[in-house]
């Protein structure tokens, strides 16, 4: 038999179980993408029914198809450029008067449509009664019941989209009332008079546009051939009409088009008086409680993230010893050489180390998940709308700024809910602002070493520097750079809907997918570049004697509390069990055991101490010798000048640069350059102990230094999806704007706090 | 007297909406329009945003747009219509 291809673009209101529907029918069978040129998300499907094949568009949620956001102008170019052969309209049966109004633009577009009449079971439960066969009839467009969530009714909406195309009628405008009438048939006609014009713009959606003095319809009618006439007519009419109506045409158009839904639904539809008082209802009483709602909302967030943090142990940590055992794998299967040292030190390590996030991420992800489909979400927006709103933002800002004190990547991907490009960029901008999880190291080490008993309050002191900056930022950029009017806020609070456990999984799977495919591909480029400018040009250590630093370091060992260690080792005193590296808890217990049965003296273990932790040591001057002549030294010596300023010398530059790749390098960067080594955490004493120890470092300094790894640019990661949500030209500014913001902010603490200490 | 000058509970129908530009033109399309009525639900903290009841559906209005929508006052249908 042969296959026919049918295309179908799913349109509808937001929150109308569209995606439900879109999956129900495409299951697996989709993938994701952008529109060309916009950050508005293309979703694909195929589904094979019959001897037909279905290619399924899920457009964006709209209301309605102005050309004031531009998933408006996505979907309808999509249907006048891509022509489907069928717009597929989801409704919620519950909301019909407000759902059909956007169907009504897709009939002024002269395209076939087929209704899914959907959520008709909650409908039901609220005493909704629809006549889809007389609604059908009155508005001339097939409508199917369907539930979304039970799969139910969609073999019954194939079926009604292949009548619909195999038979397609010529289509018909609706009719706006006899006043409107007159206004768009002349506009109509003068319109046909470029017919190929109104082939690709269809005569009667264009005429009502230019009346509703859509802003893209004004820019097209420059292409007509009669364009004066047009004009010059649809200014006449659309001043006859504002003077009849006494309002603005775009407003008498919205009415007429409403007026004519009431007209056709007062017929088909009937309600069922309902006593009881709905879940909603009852929810939105306590959550959305004046009193109640922010500890409420606070609560939830604060558990969100402890669930994450908790959950995610697990798995980080079964991807780390994962990325373990690869890295000692490839070192042992290698050759020793650069092709060993790039793969172990630079991709498994660089890439081992952020992938080790990606338990955090799904999980961030698949609760963000739960809050969009239950509909919290916009609770979360109606209330922190009004303090936003002081500082330039909208409601919706509220969750990619606390996403950001967990991982930026996912928050600056959850910004994309955001409708308004204003909105999103200047949320953007400032998210990397919020100190995420993994400045937290960085933090810690630094407050930690230099501030002892205050740590606790010098790390909070610096997360809220981090809001403040954000908000200031805000505010600056509203009244410069993204200056303009407020947009729209008006925001439906949708009913309470338990999500489906498919929905949720598609959803996080996406998401996930894009983090990776995005992250992954920057982070291996990047892992490899910082391994570069830390690893060229090579220092030959060989040829160095380190003979002489060997005999130094000897003598300047304390030998007799090594003695002492072997003792109480030997004694019992130490207690193995409270170690918590099993490597060293291994070798601890073995070196026990030997000491005990005499096959080692205490000297012989003190002799093998020393020798291990010479060697060490030196491995640890190598390491830093090497760094010094690299690339990365080298730039760090040579911005040192730059950074001089702000309290820091050029190993601090350079540890400061390499936070690029991931945050968490900082440390181990300043491990190596402070002489430890390299295994070195946050927590060791011995890394505080060396940063307090040496000159260039102090209380100011460390606090500088925390405060330039808060500002300056996030991660490549980041960098990655900021550029997929504003754009190359934001990016830069973004990068601009917090590197010197960064080094604004420290010159000032660092001078005036030098007048002080 | 506009949608912001009421108190929760009460209900209303739709006079004018007196906005213009993108805000007039949403609130349109989103169903504020003559004739159309609706009751205020609650009001976050401070008073704004606040949330309405616009034919059975509940939508979260700020401040400013609420006070651009011109309405009277109409006496209560009984509970059960939603």
């Amino acid at each position: 038999m042969e296959i026919k291809k049918i295309t179908v673009a799913l349109a509808g209101n937001p929150n109308t179980g569209k995606t439900t529907i879109f999956n129900g029918l495409t299951g697996l069978r989709h993938k994701v993408g952008n529109y060309p040129g916009v950050t508005v998300e293309k979703k694909v499907g195929t589904r094979k029914y019959k001897n037909y094949e279905f290619t399924i568009y899920d457009l964006p949620g709209t209301y309605s198809l102005t050309a004031y956001s531009i998933d408006e102008v996505v979907t309808r170019d999509f249907i006048i450029n891509e022509k489907p052969d069928v717009v597929v309209d989801v409704l919620d049966s519950g909301n019909l008067e407000r759902n059909l109004y956007l169907c009504m633009q897709f009939q002024e577009l002269n395209v076939p449509i087929v209704c899914a009449l959907n959520l008709s079971d909650e409908a039901e439960a609220r005493g909704v009664v629809i006549d889809e066969v007389k609604l059908s009839k009155i508005l001339r467009i097939q409508m199917v019941k369907t539930v979304g969530v039970k799969s139910e009714g969609l073999e019954n909406l194939l079926e009604r989209i292949i009548d619909t195309v195999e038979n397609s009628n010529t289509q018909f405008c609706p009719s706006y009332g006899g006043e409107l009438e007159t206004d768009i048939s002349e506009i109509t006609k003068a319109l046909n008079s470029d017919a190929d014009f109104v082939s690709k713009y269809p005569a009667c959606w264009f005429a009502i546009k230019l009346l509703e003095k859509d802003k893209r319809a004004i820019e097209l009618i420059e292409n007509h051939a009669q364009k004066e006439i047009v004009k010059f007519k649809t200014s006449e009419k659309i001043k006859r009409i504002e003077k009849h109506f006494g309002r603005d045409s775009e407003i008498v158009i919205s009415e007429q088009r409403y007026g004519y839904i009431r007209g056709a639904t007062a017929e088909a539809i009937t309600r069922k008086p309902v006593l009881e008082i709905d879940m909603t209802e009852k929810i939105d009483a306590v959550v959305l409680n004046k009193v109640l709602s922010l500890p409420i909302f606070i609560f939830i967030i604060w558990a969100i993230f402890q669930l994450t943090f908790a959950i995610g142990e697990y798995p980080m940590g079964w991807l780390e010893t994962i990325f373990g055992w690869t890295s000692e794998l490839a070192g042992s299967l290698m050759a020793d050489g650069l092709l060993k040292s790039l793969v172990v030190d630079g991709i498994i390590a660089g890439v081992g180390g952020v992938f080790s996030f990606v338990p955090l991420i799904v999980l961030l992800f698949l609760f963000i998940s739960i809050l969009e489909d239950t509909g919290y979400m916009s609770r979360i927006a109606f209330i922190m709308d009004k303090v936003l709103h002081l500082f330039g933002l909208h409601g919706q800002s509220f969750l990619p700024m606390i996403l950001g004190f967990g991982c930026s990547v996912p928050a600056v991907m959850a910004s994309r809910a955001l409708k308004s490009a204003k909105d999103r960029i200047i949320t953007v901008l400032i998210t990397p602002f919020m100190s995420c999880g993994a400045k937290l190291p960085v933090h810690i080490l630094l407050a930690g070493a230099f501030f002892a008993h205050n740590a606790g309050n010098i790390v909070i002191s610096i997360y809220i520097i981090g809001i403040m900056l954000a908000l200031i930022s805000s505010l600056i950029f509203r009244k410069t750079i993204l200056k303009g009017d407020s947009t729209p806020f008006v925001m439906e609070l949708p009913p309470y809907r338990m999500p489906t456990l498919r929905g949720i999984f598609f959803h996080v799977w996406e998401k996930t997918f894009q983090y990776i495919k995005k992250a992954g591909t920057i982070i291996l480029a990047a892992s490899v570049l910082i391994w570069a400018v830390t690893t060229f040009p090579k220092l030959n250590t060989d040829t160095i004697s380190y003979d002489n630093l060997k005999e130094e370091f000897k003598k300047r060992v304390d030998i007799n509390s090594i003695k002492s260690e072997m003792e109480a080792l030997k004694s019992g005193k130490t207690v193995i069990s409270n170690i918590e590296e099993p490597e060293e808890k291994k070798s601890l217990s073995e070196l026990k055991e030997q000491l005990i049965k005499g096959e080692k003296t205490i000297e012989s273990a003190v002799n093998e101490k020393i020798e291990e932790l010479t060697e060490a040591r030196i491995e640890t001057l190598k390491q830093e010798a090497a760094l010094e002549y690299s690339i990365a030294g080298r730039i760090g010596k040579i911005i040192e000048p730059l950074v001089r300023p702000i309290g820091f010398d050029w190993k601090i530059g350079v540890s400061a640069v390499t936070g690029f790749a991931a945050k968490e390098v900082v440390v181990s960067t300043l491990g190596i350059l402070y002489k430890v080594g390299i295994d070195e955490t946050e927590e060791s004493e011995g890394l505080r102990e060396s940063l307090r120890k040496d000159e260039a470092f102090n209380p100011l300094v460390a606090y500088v230094l925390m405060l330039f790894t808060l500002i300056i640019a996030p991660c490549f990661a980041t960098l990655a999806v900021i550029k997929a949500e504003i754009g190359w030209k934001w990016l830069g500014f973004s990068i601009l704007y917090s590197t010197l913001g960064a080094w604004a902010v420290c010159f000032v603490v660092y001078q005036i706090g030098s007048l002080f200490v | 007297m506009n949608i912001y000058d009421l108190t929760d509970g009460m209900s209303f129908k739709i006079l004018k909406v007196k906005l213009n530009g993108e805000i007039g033109k949403r609130l349109s399309d989103m169903g504020f329009i003559k004739n159309a009525v609706g009751h205020i639900v609650r009001s976050a903290l401070f008073g704004d945003p606040i949330e309405i009841n616009l034919n059975g559906c509940n939508l979260s209005l700020r401040k400013l747009e609420a006070e651009g929508v011109d309405v009277e006052i109409v006496q209560k249908e009984t509970d059960s219509l939603k």
